[in-house]
């Protein structure tokens, strides 16, 4: 799965054990493909002595705060940006800025 | 550096303890020598927030420099003759009358330690990684800065292979200044977003 720039995402909501890249409160968040950063060795697989390859494409994932935290105190159009491994992306439903 | 660890252990803290116990067997396993942590830590102390100024008032007094700076931070930085080599991404985005940015790193610490050296302590306390990405303003009223009415705040959490600065809006009155004198006004919390110059 291969994603372009506007296209909208949900994070995986799994419990993967590790040295895992994907912060808890965006699990199961939806949001949208901001850009694409380049392609990087698996930070999972890196951090205990393997080679990390092949290398895991890493998109810049745009999440509006209002959909992240129910209780949001700030503009409805704040947003957050996390840097997000591809494995960890599947197509979703969410805002856009 | 070993002359001082006797004499140190009475006020260390735990983990400055585990710390020397680690590095004392690395040296003694031969995995570090002396010489390569004394280049370690002379790395770490030339670089510092000094350099964010820097490369913030080149692009206030010159269009062509902010181009490149956000488009290619480590071009921007090795023409100011600062070494910004780094296994990670550099990236530099920019505040303007409608969005603030402000970086964080939730995971740990990811810090453009290669630019700007050692993040400040509260960088790395769980209190301003949890609370910057869930209440971001609150953050900044605690710094001394509110965003303006209608402005975006928007956060960059720093999760994985790129290492984010801010570049901070020229402040008004500041027409006269010379590129030295502007880099004065540049502060670490700024180039972090916490605050403004």
């Amino acid at each position: 799965m291969t994603f372009e720039p506007g296209d909208r995402v949900r994070v995986l909501p799994s419990a993967k054990p590790g040295h895992v890249r994907t912060p808890g409160y965006l699990k199961g968040k939806a949001g949208w493909i901001e850009s694409m950063i380049g392609e990087f060795p698996n930070p999972e697989e890196l951090a205990y002595g393997h080679s990390g390859l092949p290398e895991r494409p890493l998109y810049k994932v745009g999440f509006l705060q209002s959909d992240l935290w129910d209780d949001y105190e700030g503009n409805a159009e704040d947003y957050l940006y996390a840097d997000v491994y591809e494995h960890w992306l599947e197509p979703g439903e969410g805002g856009t800025k | 550096m070993s002359g001082h660890h006797e004499h140190e252990e009475t006020t260390m803290s735990p983990y400055a303890m585990r710390i020397r116990a680690i590095e004392a067997l690395l040296l003694e396993k031969g995995v570090l020598t002396e010489p390569e942590v004394q280049d370690s830590i002379a790395y770490m102390e030339t670089r510092s927030p000094a350099n964010g100024a820097r490369l913030v008032a080149r692009a206030w007094v010159d269009e062509g420099f902010e181009k490149l700076l956000l488009s290619d931070a480590k071009a921007a930085a090795l023409q100011l003759g600062m070494e910004p080599e780094h296994p990670a991404e550099f990236v530099v985005v920019k505040n303007t009358p409608g969005v603030h940015n402000l970086i964080v790193c939730t995971l740990c610490s990811c810090y453009p330690r290669a630019v700007l050296g050692r993040p400040p302590d509260w960088y790395k306390s769980f209190e301003y990684r949890s609370r910057a990405v869930r209440e971001p303003r609150a953050v900044m009223r605690e710094f001394g800065f509110e965003p303006p009415e209608g402005v975006e705040v928007i956060v960059h959490d720093s999760t994985a292979d790129v290492r984010y600065m801010v570049l901070p809006m020229r402040p008004p009155g500041t027409e006269d200044l010379r590129e030295n004198e502007l880099a004065d006004l540049v502060t670490r919390d700024s180039l972090v977003g916490v605050n403004v110059p």
